[in-house]
């Protein structure tokens, strides 16, 4: 089976990924985690302010059959969060590079990002 | 130790199936999402390879008695072709394993029963059936088939049609836990109207080589053991390792909320210590309850009072895909058992509340 693993942003070995825009982080769950977890339910996720240190975790997403923990890619303020997974945690698995986004970190330093896999990197890593 | 595999191994891995580990067999967990799969069995009908069971036949002329002595229901009820739910207890009355006891036509005159152990359990249970034989000076053969024999259950209001159309021979006039040998691709299958979902459905024990045959008969949505959890919680039935585990959680089927399983009136191993039981009556029970609070409960998770007491531990858990809502079991003392009670499930350090509420969640067969 094959997964998207768009080369657009970075990863994490365990499988958020990290779009920088402007300066601001936008973080999720890849489409390889979202089809291992099956059937998302639940996702439990940090309030707007909080400050996030890189790898650990910030929060955590539920599908039927298991619990996973969320780390963060960088660490620095939480400045939004996807609201709309509490209401439809579906978009996790529908659209995990999309929709399913699930916080923004203002990154205390952005070149931390450099450090985390591409595309390539953790395409092997799924392989 | 290698895992066990069912005989439609490949034919899973094929079709895309995710498998997991249970009862050390390598089974297929999800075809497509636990989601679908569990509406296909609510709404129309799924089939599960659940050849993981084992199967264990007792025949010869005192083959009634030892199954009477060895299991809590009462086997002299059965007819041919009956079954019947019964739990395993050892001398303290614990639960060591339930199980569905199927009446066989007799052989060589004498009654034959067919007995389905949970997953991994079945070479124990054989032992035991064994070495009890063995003490009682019994006369009776016990053979554990289980690698002979897959199963499969086709489960869902539309599953008795599925059988009207694989079937040469009717078998839709069977009742609820009615069973008998029909013949699907030529292959005498033992096909009973029993199952594990709440639903209407049947189950079939097939001679191994003819699984594939008989498995590719059925048109109907591949469901792993993750749609069979969650049909099974909101059917309100037990899950053994789980609901109970003589070592972990040691139950009696009284407070497990299957005593009716329990004939007191037979001679069986633990029989003296549930009369007990029943007599001075339970401290604590198996509840079901719905989380009020958002969050999912897990094996595990403490239960308390509002006051943050805790007073039990949720023994299963899971997001219903039929009422949308977060469901679970768990042991309480009874005076928490009450429906409508008000309690808390510690869901990764945070209390959530949550509801008593009567089993099943969902109205079934």
């Amino acid at each position: 089976m094959s997964f998207d693993v768009p080369d657009d942003r970075r990863y994490v070995e365990s499988h958020e990924w990290a779009l920088e825009t402007d300066g601001v982080v936008r973080v999720g769950i890849s489409d390889f985690a979202q089809d291992e977890l099956g059937d998302v339910v639940f996702v439990e996720l940090p309030d707007v302010g909080d400050e996030l240190e890189a790898e650990t975790e910030f929060g955590v997403v539920e599908s039927i059959k298991a619990v996973s923990d969320l780390y963060a890619p960088v660490g620095g303020e939480v400045v939004a969060i996807n609201d709309d997974l509490f209401d439809a945690p579906e978009l996790v698995n529908e659209d995990p590079f999309g929709e399913g986004w699930m916080l923004e970190i203002e990154a205390d330093d952005l070149n931390d990002l450099e450090d985390l896999l591409t595309a390539d990197e953790y395409e092997n890593q799924i392989a | 130790m290698p895992l066990q595999t069912p005989p439609l191994r490949g034919i899973h891995d094929d079709r895309g199936a995710k498998f997991t580990e249970f009862g050390g067999w390598d089974m297929p967990v999800e075809f497509d999402s636990i989601q679908t799969e569990h509406a296909a069995v609510r709404e129309d009908a799924g089939i599960f390879d659940v050849s993981h069971m084992g199967q264990i036949h007792v025949t010869g002329p005192d083959a009634t008695e030892l199954m009477q002595r060895l299991t809590s229901n009462d086997v002299t009820r059965l007819e041919v072709g009956d079954s019947q739910y019964a739990t395993i207890t050892d001398e303290d009355g614990i639960i060591i394993d339930d199980t569905v006891v199927y009446r066989l036509p007799d052989e060589d005159d004498h009654a034959t029963y067919l007995f389905v152990p949970n997953a991994g359990t079945d070479e124990a249970t054989h032992e035991r059936w064994i070495d009890y034989r063995n003490e009682w000076e019994l006369d009776a053969t016990v053979d554990n088939q289980t690698d002979e024999y897959a199963m499969f259950a086709v489960q869902g209001p539309n599953a008795a049609d599925l059988l009207e159309d694989a079937t040469d021979d009717s078998v839709t006039d069977l009742d609820r836990f009615q069973a008998r040998y029909a013949t699907i691709e030529s292959v005498d299958c033992w096909t009973a109207r029993t199952g594990y979902t709440g639903e209407d459905g049947f189950e079939l024990i097939v001679p191994w080589d003819a699984a594939t045959e008989i498995w590719t008969e059925f048109d109907c949505q591949p469901c792993g053991l993750g749609a069979r959890d969650t049909l099974r919680i909101e059917a309100g039935l037990l899950l053994a390792g789980q609901d109970f585990d003589a070592e972990d959680d040691p139950r009696t089927p009284y407070e497990a909320g299957i005593g009716f399983t329990v004939a007191l009136e037979t001679e069986f191993v633990g029989r003296d210590a549930l009369a007990a039981v029943a007599e001075a009556g339970v401290d604590e029970a198996l509840v079901g309850f719905q989380l009020i609070d958002r969050g999912i409960p897990r094996h595990g998770y403490d239960i308390t009072t509002t006051e943050s007491r805790v007073i039990g531990t949720v023994t299963s858990g899971t997001m219903s895909p039929t009422l949308e809502q977060p469901i679970g079991l768990g042991y309480v003392p009874v005076e928490y058992a009450e429906p409508g009670t008000t309690l808390q499930v510690i869901v990764r350090g945070q209390s959530k509340k949550a509801r008593v509420e009567t089993t099943p969640f969902i109205d079934t067969v």
